[in-house]
């Protein structure tokens, strides 16, 4: 290792002077065969002087010419340009030959350009040659990463270099290096370095031990990074269950008032977005608050057209589910093809303001989406507020009374008519609110909430009619279940798995699962 | 008090004119394929149009009979009958599919096109028998019989009832179009079954075979109808009444209401599925889409149109709902839908007996 | 003598922490009438509904003979010959009087069987039989929706008289009933004892006195008293439930 630096030390004070004789020494190997190609490539690649980059570049994309005196050019668009100054030149394409490459020298050039783009001052491209280097795999690229490695501020690519360095290491000759390689490379959490590991195995039966510990290493961190993925997916999708079934549970679960539009109001929630974003766009200072505004505004749209369709139409049918779930899939069916007939049949794009763009890194080297993440979050807001607006307001505790015992309700002076539409309009208004989150992750589309009406009214009977905290358990459970079946089974296989284990889970439980109070859906 | 006062009483009027309007129905439709013969310039000329979409609506109307004995008669909101149907129909699709032999686009001798480009050497074992007629429409009754026998066992047997019995049913259709959709489950994916040469030897593009198929749905139909109108006419109809209507009441009387419910659904099944066998032929396609939920809830609005609990309403109501919809989707595409969800609202608040309720006050 | 001995003992039920039964014992022996009286909320509904396998007791012994009830559900303690008379009279509207009757039958009660039944001399007999003691002869053909309340309790009545069981529940059976008709019932009821065992739950003391029975009284789940009519209309402990506080 301190050799290693004493060189690198060496490397770098001689530069200056050395260097650029040594580049146009090199330069001229590059119009030779391919042999004295290949020799110049590697040359100038590990010499890491920025003006090899365009000429190399030039040479693997076919654009570098030959003058019948050897002097090399590099054609720029419509500009030839001379490759060792970079000046202009003035003569005529028609009397250059262009220099012809074979695969060993592309192999050699990308090693090469790997080499000189770790020292470029773009962080991807920095990044996308660490990439090549690791891939390219050799002994002759430590120096250069340690140095790399030492220079580098953006954390990312520092891993990848750090990866890179210990991939290089471990086709070095010197065991020492070998060994250092093969630790490196089995404390990180990356399936490549497992697999070239494994490839190096074979060849290095002296090291097997090691490098057995080091894959077992990876294996382990990589359950973990797996487990740790499948249960953020699996609350991911059971976030976005809580939001579906939370407005259900307080109509069907609460109410004990099946609806069957219930998809709808959270398609109408979506598309009240869309109507906001709209119609912020030409507003600056608006712009932002488009998707915050979006969530008051499909509350009240979406909780409007519940009373209205609460006290115009089902009110009259209550001590009647099944006519109740035929009348509101018929007006759920109206409002989908109103909401196509007027904004289209086509899907409506959606901005996610840039807070909800970007992936972040959990510990583990989780990837995981910021707007799931949000969206998440917002679940939980909005199951809290629920659960205050039912526990501890006015509304609520009537609200309670009312499903409760009616009659009673009545007498103590309780409007119960106006409370069941509140209550109806309470439950359309959440639907709308998740149709908002759901925007930044579904297709907004008319057919947006065929998919979530099943969903959400297996989670609210797993979870248990009339409980809200069972919603909630239930949504999260069914999540992390069907996601943890997913790779075993496919998303289809999981979601039938998912529906079965409900309905075993019905036949242990049924009386659990269909409390009779309230004005319960019982036909 | 004499014996005869308690003689069970004459069917009432109002029973036996709708018992000729279904013959009505019946007779007007057997005379299609006939008048379909008549030149082109007659006024009593039937289109050919007529009489396939006609063949269509025969078996929606076996399809709402069998809605009708378990919603109706039973109290069982199946909102899944449709999954029934769709079985049915590739039971057949299955056998007219193995009929094609040698003739599809690759030309292998057994397997059909879609196995071929799929990449299958040989039949999955769940086709094996399928080239058999016989073997095939034992299987259009036997499997969505033994569906319906599972789920209905599963969900009577924990007193499952009402809205969550009809959601259950209705993921049920929804997990089945999900599944058929897939390639691997080896139904042809979301391309299904098509491009059928014969039937029982009959090439199926010649009119011959349109007009065996309309009169083999026209008397599957009549047979339906009698034997529901012979089930829900013997005591066992009354105790499906009985329990529609206070099934906790039955069970106090001694009466297994699990067994009855099921012995119901799984014949109701049974008959969606002969349905369906008789639909594919006619329309000359099955696909995953016959799975979708909209599907089965169209049905219900069939009968709940024409009027629960009377078989003749469920055969009115598909045959006029199913002719508005095909009057309206060439009229006004766009209104088709508005209409549909309408006829949702309209019935339930205004019409809870349907046309034939209709029928009956004005009768009174 | 036909018919077994009902036998409870220990029996209680709770719901949601209330105990609605509290180690109830009760013995009815075969051909035994017995009239069960009690407060509001005394438990005499849910002990019908434990006999009868509606309610499953949180724990203690219901046996019929050598059965034990609580293994059973609602339909085979039926074909035991269990019959039950609703409080709030339960009959299926969409059929006729004689069809309710017909249902109630002893019979086979498979689907199958009902699908091949045929009303045969035997049991258009016994109908008529019934019909005529329950009253509603000229009724008979009408559909069962359209009777009046009194009506519906007769035919309820008439109904469990079809099932012919050798145990019959009878819960309320005068409510709505004009005195000439609590008559009737109570004649009916004491006819049929002997033959029979039954139990008769009835708030109206006077129509208890009319039967004639052996009394038990029930309070808060347990039982409060047994004996003679005038034995437990003297016994300090009902007299207090029933008018101290």
């Amino acid at each position: 290792m301190k050799r290693t630096i004493l060189l690198l030390f060496l490397l770098l004070a001689a530069m200056p002077a050395r260097a650029q004789d040594a580049f146009l020494a090199a330069l001229p190997g590059l119009g030779g065969g391919f042999g004295a190609q290949v020799e110049a490539v590697g040359q100038l690649g590990t010499l890491g002087d920025p003006r090899a980059l365009p000429i190399l570049t030039a040479l693997s994309e076919g654009r570098l010419l030959r003058l019948a005196d050897g002097t090399l050019l590099i054609r720029d668009g419509t500009r030839l340009l001379n490759a060792a100054t970079g000046a202009p030149v003035d003569v005529a394409e028609a009397d250059t030959q262009r220099v012809t490459i074979n695969n060993r020298v592309r192999g050699a050039l990308r090693g090469a350009l790997g080499q000189l783009q770790i020292i470029s001052p773009n962080s991807a491209e920095r990044l996308a040659a660490a990439d090549a280097i690791f891939r390219a795999r050799s002994a002759e690229n430590v120096p250069l990463l340690d140095a790399a490695l030492a220079r580098e501020s953006v954390p990312e690519v520092r891993d990848r270099i750090a990866l890179a360095l210990a991939a290089s290491r471990l086709v070095a000759t010197n065991p020492a290096d070998k060994l250092a390689g093969i630790t490196a490379l089995g404390e990180t959490a990356s399936p490549q370095a497992r697999s070239i590991l494994l490839e190096a195995r074979a060849a290095n039966p002296e090291v097997a031990t090691q490098i057995d510990a080091a894959v077992a290493a990876i294996d382990q961190r990589l359950a973990i990074r797996r487990a740790a993925e499948t249960l953020f997916q699996g609350l991911s999708l059971g976030s976005v269950l809580l939001l579906a079934a939370l407005g259900l549970a307080v109509t069907f679960g609460v109410m004990g008032v099946i609806n069957m539009a219930h998809g709808e109001f959270v398609m109408l929630g979506a598309y009240t977005t869309v109507m906001v974003q709209d119609f912020a766009r030409d507003i600056p200072w608006l712009q932002p608050w488009s998707l915050p505004i979006a969530v008051p505004a499909a509350f009240l749209v979406t909780a409007a057209i519940g009373a209205a369709m609460e006290r115009g139409l089902i009110r009259h049918l209550y001590g009647r589910p099944l006519e109740t779930l035929l009348l509101t899939f018929g007006v759920g069916m109206m409002i989908q093809q109103a909401v196509r007939l007027i904004f289209g049949a086509q899907n409506r794009e959606v901005i996610s303001p840039p807070w909800m763009q970007g992936t972040l890194m959990l510990p583990f080297d989780i990837p995981v989406t910021a707007n799931r993440l949000w969206i998440l979050c917002f679940s939980l807001v909005i199951f809290g507020l629920i659960l205050a607006a039912i526990r501890m307001t006015r509304f609520g505790l009537e609200m309670r009374a009312v499903t409760q015992r009616r009659p009673i309700a009545a007498a103590m002076g309780i409007r119960t008519g106006r409370v069941d539409a509140l209550t109806f309009a309470f439950g359309s208004g959440i639907a709308g609110i998740a149709g908002v989150a759901l925007s930044q992750i579904d297709n907004v589309s008319p057919n947006l909430g065929t998919g979530y009406i099943i969903d959400s009214f297996l989670v609210v009977v797993f979870g248990g009619v009339g409980s809200l905290a069972g919603t909630l358990i239930a949504a999260f459970g069914l999540g992390v279940i069907n996601k943890m079946l997913e790779p075993w089974a496919g998303a289809v296989l999981a979601k039938v798995f998912v529906l079965v284990a409900v309905m075993a889970f019905i036949q242990r439980r049924p009386r659990g699962l269909f409390p009779q109070k309230g004005r319960a859906a019982e036909a | 008090m004499s014996a005869t006062t308690l003689d069970t009483p004459a069917p009432s009027r109002i029973r036996l004119g709708l018992r000729a309007v279904m013959g009505v129905v019946v007779v007007v439709l057997a005379t299609f394929p006939l008048l379909n013969m008549l030149p082109q310039d007659s006024v009593f000329h039937v289109s050919d149009f007529l009489v396939s979409v006609s063949g269509k609506w025969i078996c929606y109307a076996i399809l709402a009979l069998s809605l009708d004995l378990a919603w109706g008669y039973a109290g069982i909101l199946s909102l899944g009958h449709g999954a029934f149907f769709a079985l049915g129909g590739y039971a057949m699709g299955m056998h007219l599919m193995r009929l094609i032999g040698p003739r599809g686009v690759y030309g292998h001798p057994v397997l059909p096109d879609f196995m071929v480009f799929l990449g299958y050497q040989q039949l999955p074992w769940y086709w094996l028998g399928f080239d058999h007629f016989a073997f095939a429409m034992l299987m259009v009754l036997l499997v969505p019989g033994m569906l319906a026998l599972v789920l209905g066992w599963l969900c009577f047997r924990s007193r499952i009832t009402g809205v969550y019995l009809s959601i259950i049913t209705q993921a049920m259709t929804y997990a089945l179009m999900l599944a058929f959709f897939r390639n691997d489950m080896g139904f042809g994916g979301n391309n299904g079954f098509t491009d059928f040469k014969e039937l029982l030897g009959m090439p199926l593009n010649t009119g011959a075979a349109r007009a065996s198929l309309f009169y083999a749905s026209l008397v599957s139909l009549v047979g339906c109808y009698l034997f529901c109108l012979w089930m829900t006419g013997t005591k066992y109809g009354r105790v499906l009444t009985a329990i529609r209507d206070a099934e906790n009441r039955v069970r106090f009387l001694g009466y297994d209401t699990t067994s009855h419910k099921l012995f119901a659904f799984v014949a109701s099944a049974m008959m969606a599925g002969l349905a369906g066998a008789l639909y594919v032929p006619q329309v000359g396609i099955i696909n995953p889409g016959e799975f979708s939920p909209g599907n089965s809830i169209e049905a219900v609005i069939w009968v709940a149109v024409g009027g629960r609990g009377t078989l003749v309403g469920a055969v009115i109501g598909a045959f006029s709902v199913n002719g508005l919809k095909t009057w309206l989707t060439s009229a006004a595409p766009d209104l088709w839908l508005f209409v549909l969800g309408g006829l949702f609202v309209a019935v339930t608040l205004f019409l809870p007996k349907g046309l034939v309720g209709l029928l009956k006050g004005r009768a009174k | 003598m036909k018919g077994r001995r009902l036998y409870l003992d220990g029996v209680s039920v709770v719901f949601d922490g209330f105990r609605a039964l509290n180690n109830l014992a009760l013995v009815v022996e075969p051909g035994e009438m017995r009239a069960v009286i009690g407060p509001n909320g005394a438990g005499k509904t849910t002990m019908m509904d434990v006999i009868t396998g509606k309610t499953r007791p949180t724990s203690g012994i219901v046996t019929f003979g050598e059965l034990d009830l609580t293994r059973m559900d609602e339909a085979s303690i039926a074909n035991l010959g269990i019959g039950r008379k609703f409080q709030k009279p339960t009959v299926f509207d969409a059929l006729t009087v004689f069809e309710n009757l017909e249902l109630a039958l002893k019979a086979p009660r498979g689907p199958v069987a009902c699908l091949r039944w045929h009303l045969a001399g035997a049991g258009r007999t016994r109908i008529e039989e019934v019909t005529t003691e329950i009253g509603l002869t000229d009724r008979a053909h009408d559909l069962a929706g359209i009777l009046s309340h009194g009506q519906k309790q007769w035919l309820e009545i008439g109904m469990m008289l079809m099932q012919d069981p050798d145990l019959m529940l009878v819960d309320e059976p005068v409510a709505g009933m004009t005195d000439a008709e609590t008559e009737h019932t109570a004649k009916l009821l004491a006819r049929i004892a002997g033959r029979h065992s039954v139990v008769v739950v009835e708030h109206d003391l006077d129509f208890v006195r009319a039967l004639g029975c052996k009394v038990t009284v029930l309070h808060e789940g347990t039982l409060l008293s047994e004996g003679s009519i005038d034995h437990v209309q003297n016994d300090p402990r009902v007299v207090e439930v029933y008018l101290g506080r």
